[in-house]
């Protein structure tokens, strides 16, 4: 089985290509020079492999959370190749790309996943990983305050990725009345088209895919523009258009 | 060659394919109006997001329309810029990593390159050199063009573009979005004459524009007619500003006859400085009726020719894009292996092709 993954959801900026479960990899911190890597890398890849694009079972992107611009890089690129090769899709979760990265880091098989989302929230999902070799959702993936979480009812776990870098105190403050132990903080950790690789060799197995113009990104922050109330006349000469970013 | 070429700059989605031996086979279109119009603007957030959902799709309507394989490409010509940088990205990595998966090459489009362009579509197609203005929500100016690539800028607007002027006046008179056909057609129903607006920066030499002037001038008069409408208790039902469905036709109308007025002078100017034959209107403006008729006058006293796109390549669209990407890869231009998108971009900055 072949399958190349791409990633450029956060700061990192990954491609990676796993051929019979052995995978290759690419993986550079390059905020906002994603675009101009990706393809790059891809290209990298495939020629160290001596591999043709003809050669890949299916193509796999972290479809987010992350920034939006991100996420839509990584939607985008997949669309083209998949659509130009008729390869299918299988999009992955970036949280779920941070459980994996941990569990290959530190054999950890419950994570707490939080990536910053800006405007002083986090996006939040809590996996456990079964003895199918599959990560399953104990809380589902969501946006919101670091401060009103929901975590799981008890366990140890390990705590990873760049919301609990950024959100510290607050999250540590909501878990201090629960039955939850964190064993382990990464929070430096970041997804990886390598990881993204892995859970999409497994998903591949279960003919989880879908087609080009499916691949689509998971933003989970959906409310972005607010709708204008009734706009005096001064109002409106001075600019009219509303703008929301990530 | 067979080109696909993809515009993604603001709010509409465009795709064509363009073949240099018989023109434009098929092109398909998605508006986002619709989707902006509760928010009275583009969101871009929300811009980006509907290009990705739809740009696919509307690939695949395009290349079925036009009979060819996507194997057939001979090149991708996708929108760089300007223009807003998330939609602009949601289309470059599409494009870019088609035309790599495809094995064929990519090159970057300037928007207003293909804007001006666009009448190239047109069975009667203009030859270099001519003058083109530009007139959209996004740009006005004025630019001699030499050949592809060699555009010396004349003149351009100060403030508010031309069909920015023309949307804000119509949101102004309750007109809706987007306001420029609106605005337009309510001046159908109006009598001239009524008001007068000035024509801004028409006395001033140099070639530059100046429309914001026009929508204050637009509001006072609202007010004014609006004051005098309750002092004196007019028999026709008042809207929410105050005027009734005439004070509106013949604001509406004012103001197009001022802001066309001012187009045409400078345009003249433009000729008449530049000892050009030859007049290119192109940008969503372009599609005024009154922009189209006066100016077609004023090209004649002069013996000059006019040219512009048909209406439906006046506003963004793909066709134009596939074009301009075209006359660039079949000159040998071709994009390195990158996701270009950028927000600013100077047309003076583009590379000049030779024509054959």
């Amino acid at each position: 089985m072949k399958i190349l993954a791409i990633d450029t959801a956060t700061e990192a900026c990954s491609a990676a290509l796993s051929i019979d479960n052995e995978v290759i990899t690419r993986y550079q911190l390059a905020p906002r020079e994603h675009s101009r890597l990706i393809l790059k890398m891809i290209d990298r890849l495939m020629c160290e492999a001596e591999l043709s694009l003809s050669a890949l079972d299916a193509l796999a992107f972290g479809q987010g959370p992350g920034a939006f611009m991100g996420i839509r890089i990584a939607a985008g690129v997949t669309q083209g190749i998949a659509y130009a090769r008729d390869l299918p899709v299988i999009p992955v979760s970036n949280l779920m790309a941070i459980a994996e990265v941990t569990r290959k880091q530190t054999t950890a098989e419950h994570v707490l996943c939080a990536i910053d989302a800006r405007m002083k929230e986090i996006y939040w999902a809590a996996y456990q990983y079964n003895n199918q070799g599959e990560w399953m959702e104990v809380i589902d993936e969501c946006v919101c305050d670091p401060q009103t979480m929901i975590y799981p009812e008890h366990g140890r776990w390990t705590a990873a990725g760049t919301g609990w870098a950024s959100y510290i105190d607050s999250m540590t403050d909501r878990l201090k009345n629960s039955n939850i132990e964190i064993e382990t903080l990464l929070p430096a950790c970041l997804p990886s088209a390598a990881a993204i690789a892995r859970i999409a060799c497994h998903n591949y197995q279960h003919g989880r895919m879908v087609n080009a113009e499916q691949a689509q990104p998971v933003y989970l922050r959906n409310n972005v523009a607010s709708k204008p109330r009734q706009k005096t006349f001064m109002a409106l000469l001075n600019g009219n258009t509303i703008s929301s970013e990530s | 060659m067979i080109v696909l070429g993809i515009e993604s700059s603001c709010d509409e989605t465009g795709i064509a394919v363009y073949s240099s031996e018989e023109g434009l086979l098929a092109h398909a279109l998605h508006s986002q109006i619709a989707l902006h119009a509760e928010y009275g603007g583009v969101v871009p957030e929300l811009a980006s997001r509907d290009h990705i959902r739809y740009l696919i799709p509307l690939i695949k309507q395009a290349l079925a329309q036009a009979g060819i394989k996507k194997k057939t490409l001979d090149g991708v010509a996708y929108t760089a810029g300007p223009g807003l940088i998330g939609a602009l990205m949601s289309g470059a990595s599409v494009a870019r990593s088609l035309a790599w998966a495809l094995d064929i090459p990519a090159v970057e489009v300037h928007h207003m390159e293909g804007h001006l362009l666009a009448p190239m579509l047109e069975a009667r197609p203009p030859s270099f050199p001519f003058l083109a203005l530009l007139v959209s929500g996004g740009h006005t100016l004025l630019a001699d063009v030499k050949g592809i690539g060699q555009y010396a800028l004349l003149g351009q607007s100060l403030d508010d573009a031309a069909g920015e002027a023309f949307d804000k006046t119509a949101k102004l008179l309750g007109l809706g979005y987007p306001g420029g056909p609106a605005l337009a057609a309510a001046a159908k129903q109006g009598h001239a004459g009524y008001y007068h607006f000035p024509r801004p920066m028409v006395d001033r030499p140099g070639l530059d524009f100046s429309f914001s002037g026009l929508k204050t001038y637009a509001l006072n008069t609202m007010m004014k007619q609006a004051e005098k409408n309750l002092a004196e208790t007019v028999e026709h039902p008042l809207n929410a500003q105050g005027l009734t469905e005439q004070n509106v036709a013949d604001i509406a109308l004012a103001f197009e006859q001022a802001a066309v007025d001012t187009l045409v002078v400078k345009s003249q100017r433009a000729l008449i400085q530049q000892h050009c034959q030859r007049l290119v209107i192109a940008g969503g403006v372009s599609a005024n009726l009154r922009l189209r008729e006066q100016m077609g006058q004023m090209v004649k006293k002069h013996h000059a020719e006019l040219f512009y796109p048909a209406v439906e390549f006046c506003t963004d669209n793909g066709a134009m894009i596939a074009l301009a990407g075209c006359l660039r890869l079949q000159a040998g231009q071709m994009q390195p292996l990158e996701i270009a998108a950028r927000a600013r971009w100077s047309m003076q900055a583009l590379p000049s092709i030779n024509q054959t």
